[in-house]
């Protein structure tokens, strides 16, 4: 049930260069289906920033009635966010789209989760749910240098985790892809968000018929209703059928959408 | 004071209905509030065939509004009128059906296919939208065309119908006096303004079509100008749209010459927005003391 609540800012921090984590406390942590959906925050009580900004939930904690997001302050709508304090009231709608569904992994099966950039946050939550369940937890985590990464070490606690950075300043250098060759890493399936780049190189040869990806797009209204967030069908690549990523995603079996 | 207003082949309980292509076929909303309080739902608009529209990003935000170029996605008029339409008839609240096409020959089809469906209380020409490359607003910003296109429309149609005006000329007025003269039963006004956004940082666009249409609170002074412009010179009901965000516009919607309203973008950056302002005019039509709305007029703009 998707709802529209002013939420209270418990803390704000800067965990990485321009990368916040926000946990916000209120009704809607009760609602959240699954890792991997996201909200839509009015960053402006006021009428500019008209649109809402789409952010992912990383983890939340329905007892507590929290969750955290995690964003990149970049543009008008995020560096308002970024200047939150705790005990702000922000409106929040969600909890919005479909999340990771792992009810098809099977216990002692071997995941492997990569991420890349602000793609990594759903994960997170994606992590301690396949742990949960008793699945061997992988992670790749993908970033452009050593002051943009984060959530190494809550990654680490869940399972074996490998960073790497482009500029090579922590972690190993070069893509994602050169990690999961290297190590030759092996997985039952294979779950990933972040840069359109990474996940068509992971798309194919790396693609498991378990295992999900995530996508982000610009987004209108995020409920479904406005058609900006649409992608073409890998069945009918130049046709007219159609997957809405804010309501009928944003998270995608592997081969289902056009990654254009 | 009375709430109700009554257009052609429109009741409505109160004068907001949501905007087309800003509303979907409905369903979206109906999971968070109830379309009955609704006064009418101007639907998203129906092509004969089945359309994906335009590449993404597809939205971009400016100041105090926002670009969009959709291109008119839906799922054809078999789509509508098979899979659309008939879940909206549970709800006690008039559909009015937004047309589109590219030659008059699409319109006349899709006409005659969502009347007969007997599904659209009214219909609504869209000969504005900004967003496709053929058809759409060359009928709208020429006179001639505009007429001859509302004539066979209505020749195909046994609901009233709508013509939808673009900003986009240079006298409204005369599109306006052209399809009246040519049998419209109504005009809706304002569509979207023609706009562009360039980011600096790549120097590219920011939609993928380039061009789209800016809506939101930015538009608003230029469509309360046309429609108070229009009913100078025309008797017909208006649905005056626009960057309506609260009741306050919608007042000044009415007051300018609109018969009703549509709310579109603020759907877009508040999905409860089209209830909250009902709520809005609901609680401040009880302490008004004017019987209705023709009454609240009275004195004001000479409209």
């Amino acid at each position: 049930m998707i709802q529209k609540e002013w939420m209270t800012v418990v803390s704000i921090d800067e965990i990485a260069a321009s990368i916040f984590e926000v946990v916000l406390e209120g009704d809607m942590p009760e609602r959240i289906g699954a890792p991997g959906q996201f909200v839509h925050v009015k960053t402006s009580p006021h009428v500019a920033p008209l649109l809402r900004r789409p952010v992912s939930i990383s983890e939340y904690w329905p007892a507590r009635r929290r969750m955290a997001l995690v964003f990149r302050s970049e543009g008008e709508g995020t560096s308002r966010m970024a200047a939150w304090r705790a005990g702000d009231e922000v409106d929040v709608l969600g909890p919005l789209g479909n999340g990771f569904d792992t009810s098809d992994m099977n216990e002692g099966e071997k995941a492997l989760i990569v991420g890349g950039g602000v793609g990594v946050p759903p994960l997170l939550g994606l992590a301690k749910q396949l742990a949960g369940q008793g699945i061997r937890v992988q992670t790749v985590l993908g970033f452009a240098n050593a002051s943009s990464t984060f959530f190494q070490k809550r990654f680490s606690s869940l399972g074996d985790c490998f960073v790497s950075t482009i500029d090579g300043s922590i972690g190993e250098p070069g893509f994602v892809t050169d990690v999961i060759d290297r190590r030759k890493l092996s997985y039952d399936a294979i779950y990933a968000c972040g840069p359109l780049p990474m996940l068509r190189a992971l798309d194919g040869s790396y693609a498991t018929a378990k295992g999900k990806l995530s996508l982000e797009e610009r987004m209108g209204c995020g409920i479904g209703a406005c058609f900006a967030c649409v992608c073409h069908t890998a069945d009918d690549p130049e046709g007219t059928s159609y997957r809405k990523v804010c309501s009928d995603g944003p998270v995608f079996p592997w081969g289902e959408v056009v990654l254009s | 004071m009375k709430m109700h207003v009554s257009l052609p082949g429109l009741e409505m309980k109160n004068p907001v209905m949501p905007a087309s292509g800003c509303f979907g076929f409905g369903k979206e909303f109906a999971q968070l509030y109830d379309l009955n309080d609704l006064g009418a739902i101007a639907v998203k608009a129906t092509t004969e065939e089945a359309r994906f529209g335009n590449e993404t990003p597809r939205v971009a935000e400016t100041e105090a509004g926002m670009l969009n170029a959709i291109g008119l996605q839906n799922p054809g008029l078999k789509g509508v009128t098979e899979q659309e339409l008939p879940w909206l008839q549970q709800f006690n609240t008039p559909v009015l059906a937004n047309v589109a096409g590219t030659k008059m020959e699409d319109y006349e089809a899709v006409a005659a296919g969502l009347s007969e469906s007997g599904m659209a209380a009214a219909l609504e020409l869209n000969i504005s939208c900004p967003n496709v490359k053929e058809g759409g607003i060359t009928f709208g910003t020429d006179p001639k065309l505009a007429a001859e296109l509302t004539r066979r429309v209505k020749d195909v149609s046994n609901v009233p119908v709508y013509v939808k005006l673009s900003p986009n000329v240079t006298d409204i007025t005369e599109i306006a006096k052209a399809v009246e003269h040519a049998g419209a039963d109504g005009l809706s006004l304002i569509n979207t303004l023609s706009g562009m956004k360039i980011d600096p940082a790549t120097r590219k666009p920011l939609l993928a079509n380039e061009i789209g249409g800016l809506s939101g609170p930015a538009i608003k002074p230029v469509a309360i100008r046309m429609v108070y412009q229009v009913r100078q010179v025309t008797a017909l009901p208006i649905i005056g749209m626009g960057g309506i965000m609260g009741m306050e516009d919608v007042l000044e919607f009415m007051m300018a010459g609109a018969n009703a309203v549509a709310v579109g973008t603020a759907n877009i950056s508040n999905p409860f927005a089209c209830p909250e302002i009902i709520q809005q005019l609901t609680d401040w039509a009880g302490t008004e003391p004017a019987a209705d709305w023709a009454d609240w007029k009275q004195g004001g703009v000479k409209a």
